[in-house]
């Protein structure tokens, strides 16, 4: 079995309000530091395959297809063997 | 004119697009399942408002894939006619019928008031009754309304003229103060090239009735209803 765990955030130039928000929250908190928050998805896909070049290349499709939206999002995938 | 109004798990606007077509134009229409893959022979379809498969993922991402829009899409193809109100245009970005995308409101908030439109075109089916610039008052309710296309995307919408529905004051201005939402040049409404698929944030469907406290989006329903007769109002 693979797991697959994709992290989905906005692309920079698409502005992220949840991303503001957050970022000016942690500056009332103290943490005047911080430059840059994005907030994003973090979906785990565990998938029943023989090869990890199987996992990558499927999970590549279904971010495609359904899991990211390229006019406005980015992803990236990482592969692991699981259980 | 036949009218369709698609029902997804989640739309909630379904009823009041069906009620202004059967009894406000008394016009004839049908709820489409979103399950089947038959539009039961309609002229125009309908993708209304609401929160179709609870907006998880994102906005219209999962409606997209639901068996009737097979047959949406060859409707469209075929020059057949399809507005998506307000989830619905979501859906249609989505599907990729109409380009660009709808992401969260930069207050944060689901916005749920009356909003002034400038009609850009009335050369459309949908828009044939408006006149050219008029400004309309039609509410909208949502928490993602905001039109986002990358910049050659924006330019080409602009340059064939396929922003329908833009927000304004009530001189028709286009400036930031009557943006609710942060839409890129102020967009409410596009079509798509052809013309025959529009997609609007704004809700026609709840300013049909002189007891609703408007008709101005009564307008665009009889607009369509009117397109059969002879068509060429361009």
């Amino acid at each position: 079995m693979f797991k697959a765990v994709v992290t989905i955030t906005f692309k920079k130039n698409i502005l992220d309000p949840q991303g503001s928000a957050v970022h000016k929250a942690l500056h009332s908190l103290g943490y005047p530091e911080v430059s840059d928050v994005r907030v994003g998805k973090h979906i785990e896909v565990v998938m029943d395959v023989d090869s990890d070049e199987i996992a990558h290349k499927r999970i590549e499709e279904m971010c495609t297809k359904l899991l990211a939206n390229p006019v406005i999002e980015d992803y990236q995938i990482n592969v692991a063997v699981v259980e | 004119m036949r009218f369709g109004v698609v029902v997804f798990p989640g739309s909630n606007c379904d009823a009041d697009c069906y009620h202004v077509i059967d009894k406000v134009l008394a016009e004839p229409v049908e709820y489409l399942w979103h399950g089947d893959r038959d539009l039961k022979e309609v002229d125009c379809v309908i993708l209304p408002g609401g929160f179709s498969y609870g907006d998880y993922l994102r906005v219209g991402a999962i409606a997209r894939f639901s068996p009737v829009m097979e047959k949406v899409l060859e409707h469209a193809a075929g020059g057949g006619l399809v507005i998506g109100i307000c989830n619905g245009f979501q859906i249609l970005t989505e599907v990729g019928l109409l380009p660009g995308a709808l992401v969260r409101n930069p207050s944060l908030k689901f916005q749920c008031h009356n909003t002034r439109l400038r009609v850009e075109r009335n050369d459309l089916p949908f828009t044939s009754l408006y006149k050219k610039k008029e400004i309309v008052e039609i509410p909208i309710a949502h928490g993602e309304g905001s039109f986002v296309a990358d910049e050659e995307t924006l330019e080409l919408l602009e340059k064939e003229n396929r922003v329908v529905f833009r927000y304004c004051d009530e001189n028709g201005e286009i400036n930031g103060i009557s943006n609710p939402n942060g839409s890129l040049n102020n967009i409410a409404g596009i079509c798509n090239e052809k013309g025959n698929v529009l997609g609007m944030m704004p809700h026609p469907e709840r300013c049909a009735e002189e007891i609703l406290g408007g008709l101005d989006g009564e307008i665009l329903f009889r607009s369509l209803a009117g397109w059969r007769q002879g068509g060429d109002v361009a």
